[in-house]
């Protein structure tokens, strides 16, 4: 019992210090930009990498769909996100589809109150879309096991790219121009919480949702799916059913990210979501732990700051006392940053996490246990 | 004369040119251990995989507690190469997953032992409730159904102490040792709230005093939980002990049935099992 209150606590002051951090950043940002940049990102991979965790570790289907999805929640978040004033700069080869165009001046005149929610409303509507097609494609897919699965659903992905980008949906998507001009995130509850925040707060709840379902009684089925489809089946579970529900709701949120990431990004073009995106979300799940939330939330952050943050440094030409130092130059940063994946992997055979969750008592019992061990003390 | 909780009527199984099982007929009474026995090969889990939805029959009626869960006749390519011993084709086509009919009140062990292995004693039994669960995806994950998530997980309790298991509740599932997984093994298919449970080989690689707990345990789920208990095995001495009524297959043919008595006398049995005598 002693021992929940502490945890308890322990959680909520981690809460309450990372909330004074974010505030902290949004009044430091311009001197912080990198930083920003990289959290930013981080949590948005991190939501879908825990999407595709809850698909691949926590019911076991192998699907690399999740680009594909994530270009949906993308697409109709910025279509419907891109300001009407700056519709004819930025469909400048094909215009933009009258009812588009009229949809959107709608939405311009409209209350001020819609217009504070219609962010959410496109961000909502992106997963609703991409769950919708997750559910049709579902019904054909999901009857392939392990591999096949994944073949299929990466197949998929590149399809819905290819429409996209396809000349005929030019006066939609803006074919191969891309879409750029895209709102920032929008602020919260008026101006409380500051565009900077926003990502964290919506990755938050989905999230959270997602941990919420894993523990209820529906994410035990996924397990034992997992585990054993056919015990599984022999137990009463309805397969389809139940790979179905993780489908949908992973598209789901893999939607969500991509909508947050086109607000991240402000412009977004069909080759972002190309399968480099999938495979770079795959290595976050394998690196934080396939079946660990947390683990993905983790490598997330990691992941993103070694990429983009860390490595920066092998990128410059480095000379040391008049020597130029060969391989430091453009590039260089990716084999680093190579080598120290296979370093992690070959360390942490499971990922850094495993399928464990983070908890207080494992990271306290290692900080005693080290300290101990340095007193000669065993 | 009983009740009938289950029975089979014509049942054939051809793989291919194989005829796995051929013109199996089967019945059996509610409230009474009936064993299904057989040299290897002779068909026992391949009826057992029919029996349960996770084949469809080539030929043949399963039908359970006055409802025909499964029928099929030859079709297409098979219509042409069918080979069963009952040749007169069915004529309705029933199909049901081997998820519903274990809603319907028909739970399986397996030959070789299929638990969660990752998952804890306690997880592996509550997951085997789920398939009773009324709450949505959402009510669920919201927690709006507390009243019924804590009666899933007493009842768990309450099984896992009927069954012995209740120390080892949090033990992760393949740590067990190799008696208490068959236990185990038993204790989630009683979870999901069967009339009739069907075993498949449950003392196969026991030892005779393990054996023989088994057999009381058998005896007794039956008597707590109400049970109609159909079994394939091996150990002969288990099958004589506890079975009221026996079937022997023998290359997918009914060869014998009949009470323990009358099995043991058999000289088809006996052929079946120890070959014909030398001339």
């Amino acid at each position: 019992m002693m021992k929940i209150r502490r945890n308890q606590m322990l959680t909520i002051i981690t809460l309450i210090v990372l909330v004074i951090f974010l505030y902290w950043l949004n009044a430091h940002r311009h001197q912080n930009g990198m930083l920003v940049s990289v959290l930013t990102k981080g949590v948005i991979l991190s939501l879908v990498a825990v999407s595709m965790n809850l698909l691949n570790g926590f019911t076991g289907l192998f699907s690399l769909g999740q680009a594909g999805f994530m270009s949906i929640g993308a697409y109709t978040t910025a279509i419907l996100l891109i300001p009407v004033k700056n519709l004819d700069g930025v469909y400048y080869m094909n215009g933009i589809s009258p009812s588009i165009r009229a949809f959107k001046e709608l939405v311009a005149a409209s209350p001020q109150a819609v217009q504070i929610l219609f962010p959410f409303f496109a961000l909502l509507l992106g997963g609703l879309l991409a769950a919708f097609a997750a559910a049709l494609v579902g019904i054909a897919v999901l009857r392939l096991k392990s591999d096949y699965l994944a073949i299929a659903t990466l197949g998929l992905s590149e399809i819905v790219r290819a429409i996209f980008s396809s000349p005929q949906f030019d006066q939609i998507t803006n074919g191969s121009y891309g879409l750029n001009k895209i709102p920032n995130f929008p602020v919260m509850l008026w101006g409380a919480i500051p565009s900077l925040i926003t990502p964290f707060i919506i990755v938050a709840i989905c999230i959270v949702f997602m941990v919420m379902l894993i523990k209820s009684s529906y994410g035990r089925a996924f397990k034992a799916i997992r585990e054993d489809e056919i015990a599984a089946q022999a137990m009463g579970i309805n397969l389809f059913k139940h790979k179905e529900m993780s489908f949908v709701i992973s598209s789901f949120f893999s939607a969500i990210s991509g909508g947050l990431l086109a607000m991240y990004m402000r412009s977004i073009e069909a080759k972002t979501f190309s399968i480099t995106m999938t495979y770079d979300i795959l290595l976050i799940v394998v690196i934080g732990g396939i079946g660990s939330v947390t683990g993905s939330i983790l490598s997330a952050f990691l992941v993103t700051a070694a990429k983009e943050w860390w490595l920066r440094f092998f990128d410059q030409p480095l000379v040391i006392g008049g020597w130029h130092v060969p391989l430091f130059k453009t590039g260089f940063r990716m084999v680093i940053f190579s080598l120290l994946l296979m370093t992690v992997v070959l360390i942490y055979r499971k990922g850094l996490m495993g399928t464990n969750e983070f908890s207080w008592d494992r990271l306290i019992a290692r900080f005693t246990k080290r300290r101990s061990a340095k007193g000669g003390a065993k | 004369m009983s009740e009938i909780l289950l029975s089979t009527e014509h049942i054939t199984m051809q793989f291919g040119g194989v005829v796995a099982v051929d013109d199996l007929n089967i019945q059996i009474e509610k409230d009474k251990i009936t064993a299904l026995i057989g040299p290897n090969g002779a068909g026992k889990t391949t009826a057992f995989n029919v029996i349960t939805g996770g084949y469809q029959a080539t030929n043949g009626m399963v039908t359970f507690d006055g409802t025909v869960i499964g029928e099929n006749y030859p079709r297409a390519k098979m219509k042409k190469i069918y080979n069963g011993s009952y040749k007169t084709p069915y004529e309705k086509q029933v199909v049901n997953t081997p998820d519903k009919i274990t809603r319907m009140g028909m739970a399986r062990t397996f030959q070789n032992i299929r638990l969660f292995k990752e998952l804890t004693v306690f997880e592996n039994v509550l997951i085997a409730k789920h398939c009773h669960i009324k709450a949505g995806l959402f009510s669920s994950t919201f927690t709006l159904n507390r009243a019924e998530e804590q009666k899933m997980q007493d009842d768990t309790a309450a099984l896992l102490e009927k069954v012995g298991l209740l120390e080892n509740k949090d033990d992760i599932s393949s740590s067990l040792p190799y008696g208490k997984q068959r236990r185990l093994e038993i204790a989630r298919a009683l979870a999901t709230g069967p009339k009739l449970l069907l075993l498949d080989e449950p003392a196969a690689g026991m030892n005779p005093k393990e054996t023989e707990e088994l057999s009381a345990f058998i005896k007794e789920i039956k008597e707590s939980f109400n049970l109609t208990v159909f079994l394939i095995e091996h150990h002969m001495n288990l099958v004589m002990e506890i079975s009221d009524h026996i079937y022997v297959l023998d290359y997918g043919k009914t060869i014998a049935e009949g009470n323990p008595t009358e099995i043991q006398n058999n000289p088809a049995v006996i052929r079946a099992y120890l070959g014909d005598e030398e001339l």
